[in-house]
C-alpha cells in the first residue's frame, strides 16, 4: 500500500479546483498554475524513481482489497507516461499565457486543463478496467470544454461531432465492459487477465476483444477510424490542441497496449496479425492526408495518425525489440506532437494565416522558428541522432525478426512522406519571398519558442542518451510480454 | 427475465441509434440518452436479475445479489447525465450560432 | 401583455418545493448505508428550485436565493476531493472512510461516517452544476 500512486491524479484534481476560485484574476491563476504543474511535475518524477528501483507501487484505494476495491497500479509504464504527461504539461502551462487571450484564461482553462491532466494520469495508472471508463470521461469532459473555449462558430459546429462520436464510443466502451462482466464475473484488470485463461470457450471473448479495440481505436484515430481527429484538432487553441494531439490519442493506444498485452493475448495470430494492417493502412492514410492539405495546422493533425500506425504496428509484432520500438516511439511522439503543435501554434501567429500559399519568407524576421521547425521536422522523421531514430530502428528490428518486409517499406516510406510534409512548411513558409499578410512589424516570440526548445531538448536527450534509456525501456517490454508479473504484483498470490 | 430485458436493452440501442442518424441535433442528442439507457440496462442484465439478500459476509446467506452492477450503471448514470447535460448546452450554442440545428449544414469548408 | 393563469401550479409550488427540499435533505443524509445519497438528493433539490423558478420566474426566486450556483460547484468539489485527501495525511490509503456513533438529544444514537461528507461535497456539486446549466440556458431568451 502505498498512497504514492494516487497523487499524479490528485494533485491535479485539487489544483484545477484551487486554480478555479481565481479564475477572474489570471495572473494569480497563472503562477498557481505554473506552481501545482511543476510540483505535480516533481511528483511524477520521484513516483518514476520509485517504481524503477523498488517495482510496481499498488494503492488499493479505500483499503478494499485487491479484487474487490479499485486499485490503482503504477507499473513502469504507467510511470513512464505520466512522467512525459507532466513534461507536456509544463511545456504547456508556460506556453498557455502567450498563446491564449486574457478572456480565455478567465474562462477556467487552467482548471480545465488540470481536470485533462487529473485524468490522463488516472487512465495510465489506473487497474480496473471500469475505472479506465471513468479516466476517460473525467478527460473527455475537460476536452470537451476545452475544445469550446472560446466559442466560435466553427469551434461548437466541429466540436459538436467530437463530443458525438466520443460519446458513441463511451457507450460502447460500457457495452464492452458489461460483456466482460458477464463473462469473467470481474473488472479488475489483473483478475480479467488471470480468468481469461482458464475460459474455454474463446469465441466470445474475442468479440469482446475486438469491440474493446474498436472503442479504443476511435479514440487513438486508428484506420478506419481516424475521420473525425484532424478536422476537431485544429479548431480550439493551439496550447489546447497541442494538449490533445500529445495527450488524447496516446491514451487510446495506451489502453489498447495495455489490454492487448495483459487480456486478449491468448490468439495473437489473428488480433495482432490485423494490427499490422491497421498500422500500415493508418500510415499511408494519415501521411496522405498529411500531404493532401496547405493548411498548417491540419498538416500537424494528420500527422498524429502515422504516428499512431508506427505505435500499432510495434503491438501487432509482439516481440521484445517491436514493443521496446512502440513505447520509445509513444514517449518520443508525445513529445515532439506538443513541440509541433507550438511551434504551428506560433506560425500562425506571427504569420496571421494557417494557408500556407498565403506565407513565405518568414525566416528573415523569425530564424529561431525556422530551424526550431527544422529540427522538429527531422527529430519528427527519425533522422539519427533524434528521438525518432531509435523509436523507428527498434520497431523495425522488431519486425524484420517477424519477416514482416511490407510493412517496413511502407514504414520507411512513410517517415520519408512525414519529413516532406513538414518540411513543406519549412520551405513555404519560411524561404521565398516575404508574403505574409503582417510584413513589417516583427512579433516577440521568446514565450512562444522556449517551451518548444524546452520540449525538442528532452526529445534530443532520449535520442543522445539512447544508451542510458533503453535498458529501462526494455525492462519495461519485458514486464510486458510477461503478464504474470502484473497479475502477480496486483493480486499478490 | 434476463432474455426481456436484453430484448428491451436491444429495443432501447436500435431507438437511438436510429435517432443518432437523424439530421436534426435535437434527435441526435436523445439518440445518445436512449443509447446510454440501453447500456445500463445490459450492464444489469449482465449481473443477473436476481432477488435476495445485501451482500454481506454472514453465516447462512446463500442467495444474494451482485452489488458490482448496480455500483457501475451508477457511476455510468451520473457520467452520463453530465454529458448529456453538456451536450445540451453546446447543442443548443451550437444551433443558435450557426443559426441552424440541421447536421448537414453543419458541415463546413476547409481552410476557415 | 400576455399574463399566463398559473394560480394552481404557483399555489401547489409553494406546498411541494418545500416538501421536496426536505425530501431531499433527508435523502442526502440517509444516503450513506440506505436509499439515498449526494446525486439524488441533489437532483431532486434542484428540481425543487427548477419548480420555483417555472412559478415564480427567475427573477424574483434569485432575489430570495441569492447563491451562485457556479461557485457551489467548485465548493462541492472542493470538499468530495477533500475527503480523500484527509487519509493521505493520516496513512491510510485513498478514499478510505469511517463511522462513529453519537448520541444527540433528542435524536438519540446517530450514526455518523465519513461517507456522508463526501456525499454532501457530490450534492453541491449536482446541485450547481444542474442550475447553472439550466439557468445558462434558459436565461438566453
Amino acid at each position: 500500500m502505498s498512497n504514492l500512486a494516487v497523487l499524479p491524479i490528485i494533485i491535479p484534481l485539487l489544483s484545477g479546483i484551487i486554480v478555479a476560485f481565481f479564475a477572474k484574476n489570471v495572473k494569480v491563476s497563472r503562477v498557481l498554475a505554473a506552481l501545482f504543474t511543476i510540483i505535480n511535475a516533481l511528483v511524477a518524477v520521484y513516483l518514476t524513481s520509485v517504481v524503477f528501483t523498488d517495482g510496481t507501487v499498488i494503492l488499493e484505494t479505500g483499503d478494499w482489497v485487491a479484487p474487490f476495491g479499485i486499485v490503482l497500479v503504477a507499473d513502469p509504464l504507467a510511470a513512464v507516461l505520466v512522467m512525459t504527461t507532466n513534461i507536456i504539461a509544463l511545456a504547456s502551462v508556460f506556453y498557455a499565457p502567450f498563446a491564449l487571450t486574457v478572456k480565455k484564461e478567465q474562462h477556467y482553462f487552467y482548471a480545465f486543463y488540470f481536470f485533462l491532466i487529473s485524468g490522463v494520469s488516472g487512465a495510465f495508472l489506473t487497474g480496473d478496467l471500469f475505472n479506465l471508463f471513468v479516466f476517460f470521461e473525467v478527460l473527455l469532459m475537460a476536452s470537451y470544454a476545452l475544445i469550446v473555449l472560446g466559442g466560435e462558430k466553427v469551434q461548437l459546429r466541429e466540436s459538436i461531432k467530437y463530443v458525438l462520436i466520443n460519446l458513441f464510443s463511451s457507450i460502447l466502451f460500457v457495452t464492452a465492459i458489461a460483456f466482460l462482466y458477464g463473462v469473467v464475473g470481474t473488472v479488475n484488470m489483473a483478475q480479467i487477465a488471470e480468468r481469461v485463461q482458464e475460459v474455454e470457450q474463446t469465441g466470445i471473448l474475442t468479440t469482446i476483444g475486438i469491440l474493446l479495440f474498436f472503442v479504443f481505436a476511435t479514440k487513438a484515430a486508428l484506420f478506419p477510424l481516424f475521420y473525425w481527429l484532424p478536422k476537431s484538432y485544429i479548431v480550439p487553441n493551439p496550447v489546447v490542441s497541442a494538449l490533445f494531439g500529445a495527450l488524447l490519442t496516446k491514451v487510446g493506444i495506451y489502453s489498447i497496449l495495455r489490454v492487448f498485452s495483459l487480456i486478449f493475448v491468448y490468439k495473437i495470430s489473428l488480433t495482432h496479425e490485423i494490427f499490422i494492417w491497421i498500422a500500415a493502412l493508418s500510415m499511408i492514410f494519415g501521411v496522405i492526408g498529411a500531404l493532401s492539405t496547405n493548411n498548417v495546422k491540419l498538416i500537424i493533425a494528420y500527422n498524429i495518425i502515422p504516428a499512431i500506425g508506427f505505435i500499432m504496428m510495434g503491438i501487432g509484432m509482439f516481440n521484445e525489440p517491436a514493443l521496446s520500438g512502440s513505447i520509445y516511439y509513444l514517449i518520443h511522439d508525445m513529445l515532439i506532437k506538443t513541440a509541433l503543435f507550438f511551434i504551428v501554434g506560433a506560425i500562425v501567429y506571427v504569420a496571421g494565416t494557417s494557408d500556407l500559399k498565403k506565407m513565405g519568407g518568414l525566416i528573415h524576421h523569425y530564424p529561431v522558428l525556422g530551424w526550431l521547425l527544422f529540427v522538429s521536422a527531422f527529430v519528427l522523421a527519425g533522422i539519427p541522432p533524434f528521438s525518432g531514430f531509435i523509436g523507428k530502428l527498434l520497431l523495425l528490428e522488431g519486425a524484420l525478426e517477424n519477416d514482416k518486409i511490407i510493412i517496413v517499406i511502407i514504414a520507411l516510406l512513410t517517415s520519408l512522406l512525414i519529413l516532406y510534409s513538414i518540411i513543406k512548411i519549412f520551405v513555404n513558409g519560411f524561404w521565398g519571398e516575404q508574403r505574409h499578410i503582417e510584413p513589417t512589424e516583427k512579433k516577440p516570440l521568446a514565450g512562444f519558442l522556449v517551451p518548444v526548445a524546452f520540449l525538442l531538448s528532452f526529445s534530443i536527450l532520449l535520442g543522445v542518451g539512447a544508451e542510458y534509456i533503453y535498458p529501462s525501456i526494455e525492462s519495461i517490454s519485458t514486464y510486458l510480454l510477461n503478464p504474470e508479473l502484473y497479475i502477480d504484483s496486483v493480486l499478490k498470490e | 427475465m434476463e432474455i426481456i430485458i436484453s430484448i428491451l436493452a436491444g429495443i432501447l440501442v436500435a431507438t437511438g441509434v436510429y435517432n443518432l442518424l437523424q439530421k436534426q441535433l435535437l434527435r441526435i442528442v436523445i439518440g445518445t440518452v436512449l443509447l446510454s439507457h440501453g447500456a445500463h440496462l445490459f450492464i444489469l442484465t449482465m449481473g443477473k436479475l436476481k432477488r435476495g439478500q445485501p451482500p454481506i459476509l454472514e453465516e447462512g446467506i446463500v442467495q444474494y445479489t451482485d452489488p458490482l452492477p448496480q455500483a457501475l450503471i451508477l457511476t455510468s448514470i451520473v457520467i452520463s447525465f453530465g454529458i448529456t447535460s453538456l451536450l445540451l448546452v453546446l447543442a443548443y450554442r451550437t444551433a443558435n450560432e450557426n443559426e441552424t440545428d440541421n447536421m448537414e449544414q453543419l458541415r463546413g469548408k476547409t481552410n476557415e | 401583455m400576455y399574463k399566463p393563469n398559473d394560480l394552481i401550479f404557483r399555489t401547489t409550488t409553494s406546498l411541494i418545493a418545500f416538501i421536496l427540499l426536505g425530501f431531499s435533505i433527508y435523502l442526502l443524509l440517509a444516503g450513506h448505508n440506505s436509499p439515498g445519497g449526494g446525486f439524488i438528493g441533489g437532483l431532486m433539490t434542484s428540481s425543487a428550485i427548477l419548480l420555483m423558478y417555472m412559478a415564480y420566474g427567475m427573477d424574483i426566486v434569485k432575489k430570495i436565493l441569492p447563491i451562485n450556483f457556479r461557485l457551489l460547484i467548485l465548493i462541492g468539489l472542493l470538499i468530495a476531493v477533500t475527503t480523500g485527501i484527509v487519509s493521505l495525511f493520516i496513512g491510510v490509503p485513498f478514499l478510505s472512510q469511517t463511522f462513529t456513533y453519537v448520541t444527540l438529544p433528542i435524536f438519540g444514537k446517530i450514526e455518523l461516517a465519513t461517507a456522508m461528507i463526501f456525499d454532501i461535497g457530490v450534492f453541491l456539486t449536482v446541485l450547481g452544476v444542474t442550475i447553472t446549466i439550466i439557468s445558462t440556458i434558459a436565461e438566453d431568451q
